[in-house]
């Protein structure tokens, strides 16, 4: 049986925890699009899944290639959504990361920064652009929902704010472990 | 660290996989190899070794085998370079070893 549940997250992380917490559940995560993720019905703990921001579209040469390697070494790509893949593997066959060292797992989170950096940037303009024709209608007399939308652009500003913050926070944390450990 | 071309330490990654690849292998291959080699201590992440595995063809210290067709799993084999430069290692570590068992004692 199929489950479908609408659901939005910002943050990456917490995605991933929740794919594995509905896996753990028996609901395996099978494929994504906007928002709409749809699960299967399996064997409860079957799957871990791991989320990775690649380096270019799904479709271009170089993920292509990646997700082949991927795919030999017994790991599956469930889905694809922008750059993002979501890969899974059998939970029995051993513990699943996609980074053993901390040069990788940094490169990876400073192009979710640099994405998430650029999304919060198009969002701020959205914000102000909006409260700055609600104003100028307003004072013309004119309803406007622009101040209403606007709403939406802050409350989303200030999810992604304190995200960047937790996600350069890490880095911050590994770059020193790095001093001592590989 | 690794400045133009003075030799630095390679990571745990990099030597167990070029030591791998003594023998041609794959990507999971590799993985298992490295698995085993460590008592299951080193797990190589899939994205670590990909990336690893880029770096070293072009660096020259590994060369991939041309395959019969495109369905057969890619292999790699460690080049002549690579293998001075796990021999370099080598002994590095070993120097490492010997003074760490002169002084922190342990035998």
């Amino acid at each position: 049986m199929k489950t479908v549940i609408w659901k939005v997250f910002f943050n990456f992380e917490k995605e991933e925890k929740w794919l594995n917490d509905m896996a753990a559940k028996g609901l395996s995560f099978i494929d994504y699009t906007f928002g709409r993720y749809l699960f299967e019905e399996g064997t409860p703990g079957e799957y871990i899944y791991r989320l990775e921001l690649l380096n270019e579209m799904p479709s271009h040469a170089e993920s292509k290639a990646y997700i082949k390697f991927m795919e030999e070494s017994g790991i599956e790509c469930v889905s694809t959504y922008l750059r993002w893949a979501f890969f899974r593997k059998k939970a029995a066959d051993g513990p699943f990361d996609l980074y053993s060292d901390y040069d990788s797992r940094i490169k990876h989170y400073k192009r979710v920064i640099a994405w998430t950096a650029v999304g919060l940037a198009l969002n701020l303009f959205a914000a102000l652009l909006n409260v700055f024709i609600g104003l100028r209608l307003g004072s013309s007399g004119r309803s406007s929902f622009n101040l209403y939308f606007s709403t939406i652009s802050w409350a989303v500003t200030i999810i992604l704010i304190p995200m960047l913050i937790s996600y350069i926070r890490k880095i911050f944390i590994m770059k020193k472990e790095k001093n001592i450990y590989e | 660290m690794a400045e133009g071309n003075e030799r630095c330490a390679l990571t745990e990654a990099v030597y167990y996989i070029l030591l791998a690849l003594h023998t041609p292998m794959h990507g999971y291959g590799i993985m298992q190899f490295v698995k085993e080699m460590s008592s299951s201590r080193v797990n190589l992440g899939p994205g670590t070794l990909y990336g690893a595995i880029n770096t070293m063809l072009v660096k020259g210290w590994i060369k991939a085998l041309e395959g019969e067709s495109d369905s057969r799993k890619k292999e790699y084999e460690i080049t002549i370079e690579g293998r001075s430069i796990v021999q370099d290692e080598v002994k590095r570590l070993e120097e490492l070893l010997y003074n760490g068992k002169k002084i922190a004692g342990r035998d």
